[in-house]
């Protein structure tokens, strides 16, 4: 049992990516922790003021306990076995299908500043000895949006899993569908559904947590498809954009409309875990799904 | 007017006929069923059994309505998770009973509400495109009007996809599209135009297999020339769909939707 031993991270050469504002629908643009190059950050959930040293890895205020928005590099680091994330499809680049004016510009610019090349990173790793599939989405690239490359990354992790009867975990965070794709876009939330059909046919298992924000094709597809779902505390998780649903029922909505903590309670979610747990959660549920460790694996 | 706009403005027509309409004229015996069994009857969204020329069908459809009083009760057409539920209530009954699945799509999009939310509107439509897939019945949509985002898919996600001659289909609506990406709704003309959301541009890129012929004079004006073609396409379609082993047919569906995507390596 390692449930207890000093959690090991993998190093990760990326630096912290520079938040992008990008083209994304509404409810995707919330205020995003902006981390100058200063020593002071400011909490977006509490307004408080956090000495930057004073936050560690995990990125949580150290004063409300709001979680901030982390890359997905930085994700890796918190919940794979050190050295253990092997990445897949690691040149996979989007091209221009609605030829969108200037799109082609866009994501090389996005490319630069983030060091992504799209939106989700994939592979396989080892969790507290547990091997699995996992996938992390990545706000930096605009704001985690599921094109061509976002659908086809998912779904190839997700067929890997099957293929090597393996479990898969993905940490969601997306705005929603890829505008500039167009209906491309759209038509990948029935190719990753269809996908979670089959790995969940042969009998796998998959977990996701849902990290701010899950919302729109996302949340209609494949999020909401998990076995079990967490969630990191007040992650927004929704369909609809608040402004849009406010503007829609002419009516103000309340403040913990769409949190993780409002998923909850209407029961779409599994449970709510703090982030400095999670790797203890997914060892736990890999525990009691009778998951192989490291090398007993089927590769 | 442009090609795109003029398709929208004929999508969104008040007087097109809606889901009812078509499913009246091209099969007998329609008896409508009614809810969801977790929480209510979503009058956006409508189905039953019918008869197909003699072949038992399932029948789903979006439903719109031609005055306002009418389309108040049915949220425009846009449904609630209720309303998905139904649909994956019916699929899984057809399943059961071996009848083919015919579902008709007019929506600008799932119902952006409160209480769709805390439903989970989300979930609703998830559960949808995740049935559709595995679904041992064939299931064809038609796209007999509007069709926008997370919403339309949910009920496209079948054997074979078509759209009536003035139907369109989108990521999202022109209007949700210009305020996203120019925080300007009054530009749905130019995001309608850039969106390729045409019957003509869709079988390009292989988003449906066929485009269902209006009449000259206007669908509402003779709604049996077009309906006519519809039931014969049916017929044709279903005597090839329902003779297949359905790991054949579930295969081939998977595929349909795997193709989907541009990218390099």
């Amino acid at each position: 049992m390692n449930l207890f031993k000093k959690k090991n991270y993998i190093p990760i050469g990326r630096t912290m990516p520079k938040r992008e504002e990008t083209a994304h629908e509404p409810e995707q643009q919330q205020e995003t922790p902006a981390i100058p190059d200063g020593m002071w950050v400011k909490c977006r959930f509490c307004g408080g003021l956090i000495y930057k040293k004073e936050m560690d890895e995990f990125q949580i205020c150290p004063k409300c306990g709001g979680h901030f928005r982390i890359s997905a590099a930085e994700r890796l680091a918190i919940t794979c076995d050190e050295g253990s994330f092997e990445e897949f499809d690691a040149n996979m680049v989007a091209k221009n299908p609605m030829d969108y004016p200037d799109y082609d510009k866009l994501l090389e610019k996005i490319r630069d500043k983030s060091g992504l090349k799209d939106g989700v990173l994939t592979g396989l790793c080892r969790i507290n000895g547990y091997k699995t599939v996992i996938a992390v989405m990545d706000s930096n690239f605009m704001m985690g949006s599921m094109g061509s490359v976002v659908g086809e990354k998912i779904t190839r992790a997700i067929e890997k899993a099957t293929q090597l009867k393996l479990p898969i975990v993905i940490f969601t965070c997306s705005g929603g569908a890829r505008m500039q794709e167009g209906i491309i876009s759209l038509m990948q939330m029935a190719k990753t559904s269809a996908a979670v059909r089959k790995h969940n046919d042969a009998g796998l298992l998959y977990v996701t947590v849902a990290t701010d924000p899950t919302t729109g094709g996302v949340s209609a597809s494949f999020a909401n498809l998990g076995d079990i779902i967490l969630a990191e505390p007040k992650a927004i998780m929704g369909f609809a954009g608040r402004r849009v649903i406010e503007g829609t029922i002419n009516e103000k909505l309340p403040d913990d409309f769409q949190t993780a903590e409002f998923q909850l309670s209407h029961g779409f979610v599994d449970k709510i875990v703090n982030r400095r747990d999670m790797k203890d959660a997914l060892t736990t549920i890999f525990k009691l799904h009778n998951i192989k460790k490291g090398e007993e694996g089927n590769e | 007017m442009s090609n795109a706009s003029e398709v929208l403005l004929k999508a969104r027509m008040v007087s097109r006929p809606t889901s009812l309409e078509f499913i009246e004229k091209i099969f007998d015996d329609f008896f409508e069923l009614h809810g969801d069994r977790h929480f209510e009857d979503d009058k956006a969204m409508v189905g039953g059994i019918a008869s197909l020329d003699g072949m038992p069908v399932t029948v789903i459809g979006i439903q719109k309505g031609h005055t306002v009083k009418e389309n108040v009760e049915r949220r425009f057409g846009s449904p609630n998770p209720d309303g998905y539920r139904k649909v994956v209530r019916l699929m899984k009954q057809a399943e059961k009973f071996h009848r083919p699945v015919i579902q008709f799509i007019n929506t600008s999009g799932a119902y952006p509400g409160k209480g769709a939310e805390e439903r989970g509107q989300g979930e609703a439509i998830a559960r949808c495109l995740y049935e559709s897939s595995g679904l041992k019945t064939p299931v064809i949509s038609i796209f007999i009007g509007e069709g926008g985002s997370g919403g339309a898919i949910a009920m496209a996600a079948g054997d074979r996809v078509w759209m009536l001659e003035n139907g369109m289909y989108a990521v999202l609506s022109p209007e949700g599209f210009a305020s996203i990406l120019w925080r300007d709704p009054s530009r749905s003309g130019e995001a309608a135009e850039l969106m390729k959301l045409t019957a003509q541009d869709l079988i390009k890129n292989g988003v449906i297999e066929k485009i269902i012929p209006e009449p000259e004079e206007g669908l509402e004006n003779n709604l049996e020339f077009t309906t006519n073609i519809i039931k014969e396409e049916l017929k044709k379609e279903l005597a090839v769909l329902c003779v297949k082993p359905y790991d054949e047919l579930l295969e081939e569906r998977y595929q349909r939707f795997r193709k989907y995507g541009e990218f390099e390596e």
